[in-house]
Order: structure tokens, then sequence, then C-alpha cells
């Protein structure tokens, strides 16, 4: 294979992907219904590339993060990652894969090993993965530790001495540790407090560009999110309702419900246009999404159409802009 | 206390024992809020903002608690003012819940999960005002239309659990403005709920004040619901108010380097990284409340800070109508 066909194809090629969770009842705890966290989920990723992924809670966003690191098992579907198909690899396979992807969570306070020095923390994977001498990784602990613009001695000591931001940077060395291609960041900002956010959104950013790695930034956040990311995916309820390029998505979004979120985030210029587009009601139970698009029922557009299968279909409106709405008249501008 | 005023907090210390020594939390903090007005009170993490909220509830869990000094006056129904500092507990109970309705962040928590909704909202009926079973649950049912709950017949006989953050949050507001309070104090009501939720929250709270005019004290860290929601705005860093002022003014032209920092700090919908930019941060960390430095507390972390910042604490001065800024540079942030 030629280099530039290994550089043409996509680092990350997520196909169909399903993950239903069983909801289990009654006096023996029997499945009495499935929820579809994530529901026919499909998008490339390139390497090098920031792909924002947006929702709201219950939209499966962060299902579908760990489901395409295989933290969680996904139910159905393809994921092909460096030209490989990763669903069905043995736990010895999946590991030398894991190498290339890692992950950033969301909570710096519950995902570090309280009883774990910094050092330990951030050099296990290394253990694991069997890269360097003991004094090799010691002093790759040091490097990690200063490229997240911490001092190297912060090594000795445990996750509470820092922190919010701090541990953040902590769980970002973590995870570059194994020099991966991929990183899921799972909310990684959302915890912290709006001047440590901007430090670690600037961090991430800079390492991203000059690793070179692809991301699937994972927020609900907008503003951050377009900030980041080079194209952006909405979800709603599992489904994926608007993909495209980031400035796309924000000055000409086609989907009603990414119209609705753009509209609701709060502004705090107080001369920001408050033509507010407030949604009716509830995201509608996931055992019970409603028939066609899943969002016709909160959609102030929706038409009797919606509720056929055929409109949940992703068509593509723009180069690289795809949308799952059948009306093709709203809110463009 | 002059007369349009509900609530006037004047020189606030609430301090917390700490090993070694005292954290005060809030350390001289004064500020009022008029009739009709929505008061923000914003900042991060550790800035006292919530410590401020709980202190007007008198919720200070003492030990390890106090508040050790100032004025907490307040002026309920009957027009009368009191020193909510120095109130007894049990005359404390008949202004809690009565005369000043509370919301927090999680409704989940705040609300008793073996009681059904109605019950909940009617317990304050009958304890405070007195009405009967019955009456108290007509009037629950009132307030659950009132805040724009769904079904609101058959919502009443239900728990908490059965609904979602939204809907509990709107029980939450239905509860704290049943017995038709002066003054509404709520505590980051909408930081755990979705955008397009938070939204609705907003929009109702702001209709629900323009039909009762009860002053409301809102707690929050975003400058974006401040925007939607405040008339005026406190700004906090560190036990201490940095800035106050109308709102318009205030957010637009910001007179004090850490609100600047702080609006600067959030991108712009429209701000890309593609064009070269940083997002612009804060360096350093909020300082130890135990442990706050000399003179400014914000000058270890501010680019404007000169020699006679670390030296003296500035005070809080005028720097325009209704907009007064704690910063000796004031002039020279743009």
């Amino acid at each position: 294979m030629s280099t530039d066909v290994m550089t043409e194809q996509p680092l990350l090629s997520v196909r169909n992907l399903e993950k239903r969770f069983p909801v289990r009842g009654g006096l023996l705890q029997r499945p009495v219904g499935w929820v579809k966290a994530v529901d026919d989920l499909s998008f490339d990723l390139n390497r090098g590339e920031v792909l924002g992924l947006v929702g709201e809670s219950g939209s499966g966003k962060t299902t579908a993060g760990r489901s395409i690191l295989r933290l969680i098992e996904p139910t159905g579907g393809s994921i092909r990652f460096n030209g490989q198909e990763i669903t069905g690899l043995g736990t010895a396979e999946m590991r030398a894969q894991r190498r290339r992807m890692q992950i950033v969570f969301q909570d710096p306070y519950a995902s570090l090993d309280p009883r774990q020095r910094v050092r330990d923390v951030i050099g296990e994977a290394l253990t694991i993965h069997d890269i360097g001498t003991r004094a090799d990784r010691r002093d790759r602990v040091a490097a990690l530790l200063e490229k997240v613009g911490l001092s190297a001695d912060a090594m000795d000591r445990f996750p509470h001495e820092f922190s919010g931001g701090q541990r953040q940077r902590i769980g970002i060395a973590r995870a570059l540790a194994v020099e991966p291609d991929f990183i899921v960041a799972d909310e990684p900002v959302s915890a912290l407090d709006v001047s440590v956010q901007a430090q670690v959104v600037n961090l991430l950013g800079d390492l991203q560009r000059e690793l070179g790695l692809a991301v699937l930034f994972i927020a609900h956040d907008l503003a951050v999110v377009r900030y980041i990311s080079d194209r952006v995916a909405v979800m709603y309820l599992g489904r994926l309702m608007e993909i495209a390029p980031s400035d796309s998505l924000y000055e000409r979004p086609r989907h009603p419900y990414t119209m609705a979120l753009l509209s609701a985030a709060p502004d705090p210029d107080p001369d920001a246009p408050k033509s507010r587009m407030l949604l009716d009601g509830d995201v509608p139970s996931p055992m019970n999404p409603p028939s066609g698009c899943v969002f016709r029922t909160r959609c102030p557009f929706a038409l009797p159409a919606c509720a056929e299968p055929e409109a949940r279909a992703l068509r593509e409106v723009a180069p690289g802009h795809s949308v799952a709405c059948i009306r093709d008249d709203v809110g463009v501008g | 206390m002059d007369a349009d005023l509900t609530l006037d907090i004047r020189n606030l210390q609430t301090h917390f024992t700490a090993d070694p020594g005292v954290s005060k939390a809030v350390d001289g903090v004064s500020f009022a809020v008029r009739r009709n007005e929505t008061l923000a009170v914003v900042g991060e993490s550790g800035s006292g903002k919530s410590v401020t909220s709980l202190s007007a509830m008198r919720l200070i869990p003492t030990p390890p608690g106090i508040i050790a000094g100032g004025e907490i006056l307040f002026r309920g129904r009957d027009g009368q003012v009191r020193d909510l500092a120095r109130l007894s507990e049990r005359a404390m109970r008949s202004v809690r819940g009565n005369e000043i309705g509370m919301i927090f962040q999680e409704p989940m928590t705040s609300l008793n999960p073996v009681y059904t909704v109605g019950d909940q909202i009617g317990e304050a009926l009958r304890y405070h005002q007195g009405l009967d079973r019955r009456a108290a649950r007509a009037e629950a049912l009132a307030m659950l239309k009132k805040v724009g709950i769904p079904a609101a017949e058959r919502r009443l006989d239900e728990y908490p659990h059965q609904m979602s953050g939204g809907m509990r949050q709107r029980v939450m507001i239905a509860m704290a403005l049943a017995c038709r309070p002066t003054l509404l104090i709520a505590d980051e009501p909408t930081t755990a709920l979705d955008v397009t939720i938070q939204a609705q929250i907003l929009d109702l709270m702001r209709r629900l004040q323009e039909e009762t005019g009860t002053s409301i004290l809102f707690i929050t860290h975003n400058l974006g619901v401040v925007a939607e929601v405040a008339h005026r705005v406190v700004v906090m860093y560190s036990g201490r108010i940095v800035e106050e002022g109308d709102v318009r003014s205030l957010l637009k032209s910001p007179r004090h380097p850490y609100t600047r920092g702080l609006l600067a700090c959030m991108p712009h919908l429209g701000q890309r990284r593609g064009d070269g930019g940083r997002l612009y941060a804060i360096p350093g960390s909020v300082p130890s409340p135990v442990n706050r430095p000399a003179g400014c507390t914000f000058a270890p972390r501010c680019a404007l800070a000169e020699p006679a910042c670390l030296a003296a604490e500035p005070v809080l001065e005028p720097v325009g109508p209704d907009h007064s800024a704690r910063c000796r540079r004031w002039r020279d942030v743009q």
C-alpha cells in the first residue's frame, strides 16, 4: 500500500454504530425493554482533525465516545481505526490498538486514583505497554508534566494536592504518555471554572496541533466546541441530527434542533439578539423514542411526514454538511 | 434602610474554622436588592457567592461556620425590617420558605423523595399560612399551572423521581413562590440543566418576576445567564466584592481586570482557533481564603498590578453611574 493511500483514508471510520442497554424490571430483573443510547451513528475522522460532538444529557454523546474506544462494548456497527476493524478484536489485539487511542475524562476529581502518585498515574500506561526502562519512564513523565504546564517535581505528589485545572492537566499528560494518534476528550473542561477552562482549552489546542492528534471533543458548551473543532456533529436522543464543518454548522444550521441549541446558549453581550427559539417540553424517554425523526415531538416545524422512517435519513445539503431533516425551508440565513 | 430595598447586606463576615486558622469565606460584603429587581452575584468557586446566599438564609452550618459580623437587613411582607443575622432560629423558621423563597442547583436533593410534589408544595402553605389540606392542595395545583407544568392535576400526585430535571426545577420554583415571598434566593438554579431547559427556566423566572414583583437574589457563575436575568450585578472574588453595577454597564464596560478577564475567557460563538487566536486565560488560581495576599487579592494574577496594589487593598470606588470597582487602575481597564 502506498503512503498516499494511507494518508487519504480516515484515521477513524465509524459506521452504523449502535449501543443498546437492557432496561430491567420486575422481581427477577429481566430485561423489559431496550434503550438505544447510540443508534446508527456514522462519521469519519481524519488524522489531525478535531470533531466536536455536542448534545444534551441523554443524547448518547458520552456513550458514543466510550463505545468507539470499546471501553463499553458496542452492540452493532463497525469501527475501523487505522484501516483495521476493531469491533471483533480480542483483548491482546485491542490492547495494542489502545496505545493509539486514549481518553480524557470530564471529572478530574474522580478519574485519577487518589492513592497513586502522579508519577504512577502518568507512568502506568508506559509500564502496561512496556515502553522504555524505569529511568526512561521517569524522564518521560517529567517531560510530559512540563509539556502540560506543570513542574516535574509534581510527580511525587498525590492528585488531591492539585486544583481542578491542574488535575485536568495531569489527566491530559496521562492520555498523551503513550503517544496516541486519537483522543476522546469527554467534557474535559465542563467541571472547571471559566478562567481555568480557557487555560485547559488552550493547552489541548496547542498539543493537538503540535502532535497532530485527532480528537473527538465531546461537550455541551457550543462556544468552546466551535472554538476548538474543525467539524461538529450534533446528537439528539442517540441519533446524529447534523454534521458539518464548524463555520457551516454555526452560521447556517439546517436542523431545527441545532438552531434551538444555538439560540438557547446564553450570551454575556447585553446587545446580543434575544430572538429565542424556545422548545416546548422535555426530551422523550429513550425507551420509547418517537417514530421517524426523534426530534419531531418538540420541533416547531414538524410535518406529518416527519413520523415516517425516511425522515431519519441523513442527506448532504452542502459540501460536507449533512442533516437528518426532511425540511429544506427553515431558517437558512 | 431605604424604602425600596428588600434586602440590605452590610459588611457581612462569614467565617469557617479551618485547620490551621480561619477561612474568611465572606469578608466584608455589602450590597442591596431592590424591590422588583434581580440582583446577580457572580463568581467562581471559592469566591464566597454561595456562602453569601446561605448566610442570608441563615443556613450556614455552625460549627464550623459562623456569621462573625455585619447585618442582613430584610424587609418582610408586613414592611417591617429585621436583621436576619441576629434573629433566633425559631423566628428564622417563619421567614425561610415563607417570606424568603429558595431554589437550589440540584432540585433532586432539595425535594423529599417520599412525598408527592403536591404534598410538598402544600406543606409550606399549611405550615406558614395555616391553610387546610383541601385549600393547600388547590393552591399547589394553581402554582404548578403557573410554573408551566403540563397535566398539572396528574403531576400533583407524582413523586420527584418521576419527573425530569427541568420539571423538578419548576416544582422547586412553585414551592419557593407558593407563600408569595418578598425575596427569592436562587443559587445556581439552572447550572445542572441542559441549555434548552435552562432557557425555559430563565424565561419562566423572568415572567414570574414581572407578575409577582418578587426581588430575586440570583447566584451564578455564568455571565451569559447574568445577561439574561439580572438588572444589577455584583462580582465576587476571594470573599470580596470587586465590582458592582447596572448589568449593561458592567458587562459592556467592565472596570475591574477580573471581570474583564472573566468575560474575555468565554469564547464567543463566533470565535475560531483557526483564526490563530488563543482564548484569553487568567493565569494562576484563586488564593486560599485562609491565607489571602495583602493588598488587592487579585493582584498576583493581574496584568495591570503595580507595587501599590500589593501594599494596600483598594476601595470600591464609583466608576460611573450605578457602577463601582475595587481597582486602583480601573481607568486603564479596556
